[in-house]
């Protein structure tokens, strides 16, 4: 048998004869989706209101085939001359298209809404008003997850038996364990950069020795912490949104809470505690690659020995710029935690809100770490640390 | 009209199917013909592979060995030109719906139109209302997005979308499932009444023994991976088969539903 785009059906043809005082179109060919294109401009030239009949009729013997479109513009048609007056009848209508013609008279009675119109300075304020009601809105959010995740870990410290350690272990070892390799790589490669960055350029100076300073207090304070803050929320935060957010438009959520357990405490807070836990340790181990990576380039592109390096580094350094960068993990973790399930929770049905909320989550997770990341170097600069 | 299609044209004809993953043997030799212009119901226990064999038949599981020919084509030797017509000339009705959750109901019902026919936007638009209110819904339904609308409206829209191109079969995987008795009803009758109006073959996977008394024109049962017993209703309650027995003249069944018997 044939395909459908080849299948042996003739043109559709719309005629017009004068049979009598009546103007008889009559119709015949098939009348289906694939010549949807030429049957408009005839039933167009049909429905012209300058007819010279008060009476008209369309034939439909002659048709061969007819499907729910052919049948809709046969209604059109019908309908056109309806609203100029005449009066129209259908006629030789084969009796298993007849089912069909009278499905599509009941269609499209109701006139079509019009599509709203908007002003662009309408758009525009509009725009900017709702921007910020979801600024406050996020906000907002955000604060009620703290406040209830602070419960949620009250209830914890209550009843210790209530905790889901196991939980908290599975997730350890996805955003934890599984994230060391690439975390490590990346630092490593990074550390690398900055050394070979900087002496270029102190070279000028005579003052190659100073890479060593530079490296080790950018990275211990700076950038080990917030570039792994960076890759948890992409590699970590998104997973989270992702899974609470298909979880809810899976009504997984709801089935939770109607088991009479809070999603808070079963979902959010071991996923929380595993990132608070991971992140800090993330961050050493990436300040480790780090430092190790620079002190390679040092002694290979910079010549400068290990021993020199490690000399130098004893000096540059104390403890307060390793607890500065480390002691900012714990929050980076809160926030990136905190970001990911609020908006895990709040994605709607569609595939479509699935994705802008994964999205959202990463963004806001990100900016979120180095806005707190310069209020906190503002905080341990004012007191001396 | 259960005979009228005696001796007709088969539209889908499988031969010898066999389809299994991973060691396990799902369709064992299975061989079914689907006639032009019947609604077959087809059944079997859960996890029979019902829904494996109409994966198979529109092509989103693979066989291991046997034919399937839908309009006389070998799905799996056509070119993707051959494919594409035929795609064009079925609609499916996912048992979950399957609708695209971003596109509003028009958006859903529009999209095949627009994607394989070149239509003028008016006539997309109308269509498609038309469409939408064939498969008896109003047209305030239209602008909703998938997750605004009950079980049953999110059937009918699947179904309206199915019936998009105007196919000469639909496929339907549980159509009543989830439904209440009386929306399931409504919704075989709305089966009946397309498939008379629009001339449809339908291949209708189904656990409803409601469906299978009022509106299948054959019913093929699924068992041990083929196909034992095909016929009217009659037949079915005729079997001695033990499964076909224990579903047709179970607890469940209502006594003296069927008037043909």
């Amino acid at each position: 048998m044939e395909i459908r785009s080849s299948a042996v059906t003739a043109r559709p043809r719309l005629e017009r004869n004068v049979v009598g005082e009546r103007l008889v179109f009559a119709a015949a060919g098939a009348w289906t989706v694939e010549h949807a294109r030429e049957l408009e401009p005839l039933i167009a030239a049909a429905s012209d209101k300058r007819l010279a009949a008060a009476r008209v009729g369309i034939d439909m013997g002659n048709v061969d085939r007819l499907d729910t479109f052919g049948a809709w513009l046969i209604e059109r048609l019908v309908r056109a001359w309806h609203r100029a007056g005449l009066e129209a009848t259908i006629e030789g209508l084969p009796e298993h298209h007849r089912g069909l013609l009278q499905e599509v008279r009941k269609a499209n009675r109701a006139p079509m809404a019009p599509a709203r119109s908007y002003s662009r300075l309408g758009t525009l304020l509009e725009n900017v008003g709702r921007g910020v009601s979801n600024v406050t809105g996020d906000l907002f959010g955000l604060a009620q997850m703290l406040g209830e995740v602070t419960v949620a870990a009250l209830r914890v410290v209550i009843r210790p038996a209530s905790f889901r350690f196991t939980s908290v272990v599975h997730h350890l070892d996805r955003v934890g364990l599984q994230a060391v390799p690439i975390i490590l790589l990346i630092t490593f490669l990074l550390g690398c950069i900055i050394a070979q960055q900087g002496i270029f350029h102190f070279r000028r100076f005579g003052a190659e020795l100073y890479v060593v300073d530079m490296i080790s207090i950018l990275v211990l304070r700076e950038i080990g912490v917030v570039m792994v803050s960076i890759m948890v929320a992409g590699r970590s935060g998104s997973a989270y949104t992702a899974e609470l957010g298909s979880m809810k438009m899976r009504e997984e959520i709801d089935a939770l809470r109607t088991m009479g357990f809070a999603p808070v405490d079963v979902l959010v807070l071991p996923r929380l505690v595993a990132l608070v836990v991971a992140l800090p340790i993330l961050t050493f181990l990436g300040s480790m690659a780090a430092l190790y990576g620079g002190g390679l380039v040092c002694w290979l592109y910079g010549g400068i020995s290990p021993e020199i390096f490690i000399s130098r580094l004893k000096d540059a350094i104390s403890l307060d710029h390793f607890v500065v960068g480390l002691v900012k993990a714990p929050f980076m973790a809160l926030i990136i935690g905190l970001v990911a399930c609020t908006e895990g929770l709040a994605v709607r049905g569609s595939a479509e809100s699935l994705g802008l909320h994964t999205t959202a989550s990463v963004v806001k997770a990100v900016f979120l770490v180095i806005v707190t990341d310069g209020f906190l170097a503002m905080f341990f600069a004012s007191i001396g640390k | 009209m259960n005979m009228a299609h005696a001796g007709n044209e088969a539209v889908i004809r499988v031969r010898d199917l066999v389809v299994g993953f991973n060691g396990m043997t799902v369709l064992d030799h299975l061989s079914l013909d689907v006639f032009r212009g019947e609604i077959l119901g087809f059944v079997g226990g859960s996890g029979a592979g019902k829904s494996v064999l109409m994966r198979t038949i529109i092509g989103l599981l693979p066989k291991r060995a046997g034919t399937i020919e839908v309009f006389g084509f070998d799905f799996g030797r056509a070119s993707e030109r051959e494919r594409r017509a035929t795609e064009q000339r079925w609609g499916i009705l996912f048992q979950q719906g399957a609708l695209f959750s971003s596109l509003t109901v028009r958006q859903n019902v529009q999209f095949p139109m627009r994607e394989y026919l070149d239509l003028s936007e008016r006539l997309v638009d109308e269509v498609a209302m038309a469409k939408l209110e064939m498969v008896g819904l109003t047209p305030d339904v239209a602008d909703k997005f998938p997750s605004e609308l009950s079980g049953g409206m999110t059937k009918r829209v699947a179904l309206a979308r199915a019936l998009a191109l105007d196919p000469e079969i639909v496929f339907l995987d549980e159509p009543t499932s989830g439904l209440d008795p009386i929306g399931a009803g409504a919704f075989d009758d709305l089966i009946r009444t397309l498939q008379r109006t629009l001339g449809l073959t339908v291949f209708m996977v189904t656990h409803d023994l409601d469906s299978l008394h009022t509106v299948c024109d054959r019913i093929a049962v699924l068992a041990d991976g083929r196909v034992v017993v095909d016929g009217p209703i009659a037949t079915m309650l005729a079997s001695d088969h033990p499964w076909v027995k224990a579903y047709f003249r179970g607890k469940r069944t209502r006594v003296g539903a069927p008037a043909d018997q």
